[in-house]
């Protein structure tokens, strides 16, 4: 009996960020390709995988990346969607589907979405936040567009590592904060390393004519915290999570204005 | 005596630092930051306790406003507070819909 049904190729790969193993099936070998290269760094070779994605790619079309993003979860399914992408992911199986065209911008934004859903209920976030780490501890530059992140990032020195100049990543670890690098990056465009540190301080980033850094009242600490952290679900629950984990880790890590100027004394003041 | 009633709705989380009471609806992420009478009703929002109470208790007394000017400033407050969802409000009292929710940490 002569064989019917054509055997079709199988690729995989498993992409690690801030300690979480996601793995990635696609039958096309060009879009692993895109992914190693996207990812790399951050292709690790964990067996046990947290999340499985298989990916289903459709031919390149009309989509349009800045649309608006939904996230909205029904009967223990995670729906994602956007104008170039459709996922679902459903937490009790680890396992979900996305489907887009081949890029690697859709599955970067199904990652940041899933990211930030996991770690609400751990207490983490994704932040709008450049991240470093210098003499074994991470410190976090805050800020919106056009606020510092790209410059402190590439103003640093050679002792120091670069987490991203984009999006940081926060996990709760015992008392205190951890931060991780990420390979979500900005207009520095290159990808923070894959290592981690326990959070020393948040900066919220301001230019300006001097150096200095002065302190935050706590409510100001969390409001600017709050308006910076990545978050998606039209979820009530994972809502209430976030904001109070912002509140959590304002109580528990110092958290100061930095003005700065654009040139490299500035780190003077991180140590 | 009015028998307008507050409950705080707990679908929103809340909590007080260095004195500030900030409040996020869960329905649409809104961050708000109450100032400080809208933060005496929230706190004071148990359902049980009618406004008039509560102005005459924890109003009046910080303010040193007439009473009758004080409940109508609160009732107004009070209904703009329920318009974004942050507080419920009855012309009875209220049952908690969820006593652990709403929290004002």
């Amino acid at each position: 009996m002569p064989q019917l049904i054509p055997e079709v190729e199988h690729y995989s790969l498993v992409i690690e960020i801030g300690n979480m193993p996601v793995r990635v099936n696609t039958g096309d070998r060009e879009f692993l390709r895109i992914l190693e290269n996207r990812y790399a760094g951050y292709v690790t070779s964990a067996k046990n995988a947290e999340i499985e994605f298989d990916v289903e790619l459709a031919a390149p079309g009309n989509a349009d990346p800045d649309a608006e993003v939904h996230v909205a979860q029904q009967n223990g399914k995670w729906s994602l969607t956007r104008g170039d992408f459709r996922a679902e992911w459903e937490p009790a199986k680890r396992r979900g589907w996305i489907r887009q065209t081949p890029n690697p911008f859709s599955i970067d934004a199904v990652l940041r979405i899933v990211h930030t859903l996991v770690l609400a209920k751990q207490g983490g976030f994704l932040v709008h936040a450049a991240s470093a780490i210098r003499n074994g501890k991470a410190f976090i530059f805050a800020g919106v567009s056009e606020a510092g992140k790209t410059t402190i990032s590439r103003l640093a020195p050679p002792d120091v590592t670069l987490l991203t100049d984009e999006i940081s990543y926060v996990r709760r670890r015992d008392d205190g904060y951890v931060a991780f690098g990420t390979p979500f990056t900005g207009e520095l465009a290159k990808l923070g390393e894959n290592v981690s540190a326990p959070i020393a301080a948040l900066y919220l980033l301001a230019k300006g004519r001097e150096n200095r850094i002065e302190p935050v009242p706590a409510g100001e600490a969390a409001r600017c915290l709050l308006a910076n952290l990545l978050f998606f679900a039209e979820d009530e629950e994972l809502v209430q999570a976030t904001f109070y984990a912002a509140f959590e880790f304002v109580k528990r890590v110092s958290v100061s204005r930095l003005t700065f100027v654009p040139d490299a004394r500035v780190w003077e003041l991180i140590r | 005596m009015s028998s307008l009633y507050l409950a705080r709705n707990p679908r929103v989380a809340a909590r007080s630092l260095d004195g500030e009471m900030m409040i996020m609806s869960g329905r649409d992420s809104t961050l708000f930051t109450l100032n400080q009478t809208a933060t005496i009703l929230w706190k004071s929002a148990d359902g049980s306790t009618p406004l008039q109470v509560i102005v005459e208790r924890e109003i009046c007394p910080a303010y040193e406003v007439e009473a009758s000017e004080a409940l109508r400033d609160a009732e107004t407050l009070a209904r703009e507070l329920a318009g974004h969802g942050i507080l419920r409000i009855s012309e009875q009292p209220i049952v908690p819909e969820n006593p652990a929710g709403g929290e004002s940490r």
